[in-house]
């Protein structure tokens, strides 16, 4: 739970991460944008991108109950920390075929 | 071979490039968008993917079938963009030395692709739009 949405700067010499985040479908649609960065605290973890989604894209909020994650184009679990430079994924419930 | 991408798909482009001198069977699938769902009238669906992810999970899938099923080559193309009425939006073919193996990966592919590989759709139709999966 360490991610604020409250962070959105890069500091000076901080340890922050940055990753991007890629959002798709009914979530694309509801957030209004299909990617952007998002800047985490360190330590932060897939899950955590979550409630800084919703604090970016405000139109999420309701819409992230059973969505999946994938960092770098793998699913993770929730606990998977994150590194600096990471793709987040926000996926939701598949629909292909 | 698997490929993600919004070139049309045609009847028959996968079996040969699947089939070897080994093999006694060779079993394709096409899914192809249907005019309806449930008690609505469909004209198209739109097909949107995670194409670097679903390119990934489909290898891993195909790998995964071959194992399972012993079975030879597998081809997989899955289409994104706009489909109408009639159009393939998937094709499996898989060969396989025999049939029941041919079968099995090929079913297992779909079934696969349905639960995790990342391509969503949308339903187009008279009442309006709507994704498939996300109805809350």
């Amino acid at each position: 739970m360490g991610a604020s949405g409250a962070k959105r700067r890069l500091g000076e010499g901080t340890e922050m991460l940055r990753v991007r985040v890629h959002l798709f479908g009914a979530l694309r649609e509801a957030a209004g944008e299909r990617q952007g960065e998002l800047d985490l605290e360190p330590g932060a973890t897939a899950g955590d991108v979550k409630a800084a989604a919703e604090s970016r894209w405000p139109g999420l909020r309701g819409h992230l109950g059973g969505v999946a994650l994938a960092v770098n184009l793998e699913y993770a679990v929730v606990d998977r920390v994150l590194a600096d430079g990471d793709e987040v994924a926000l996926i939701p419930p598949v629909s292909g075929g | 071979m698997v490929r993600v991408s919004p070139a049309p798909i045609s009847y028959g482009q996968l079996e040969a490039l699947v089939a070897r001198p080994a093999d006694g069977a060779v079993v394709s699938f096409y899914g192809v968008v249907r005019d309806h769902s449930g008690d609505l009238q469909v004209e198209a669906l739109e097909y949107e993917a995670y194409v670097p992810m679903a390119e990934r999970e489909l290898t891993g899938i195909v790998e995964e079938a071959r194992q399972r099923w012993d079975a030879g080559q597998i081809a997989v193309l899955h289409r994104i963009g706009h489909l109408r009425v009639g159009e393939i939006s998937v094709a499996i073919a898989v060969g396989a030395e025999h049939r029941a193996a041919a079968f099995g990966a090929c079913s297992f592919v779909i079934e696969a692709i349905k639960s995790r590989v990342p391509v969503w759709k949308r339903e187009i139709g008279p009442q309006g739009a709507r994704w498939v999966g996300a109805e809350h």
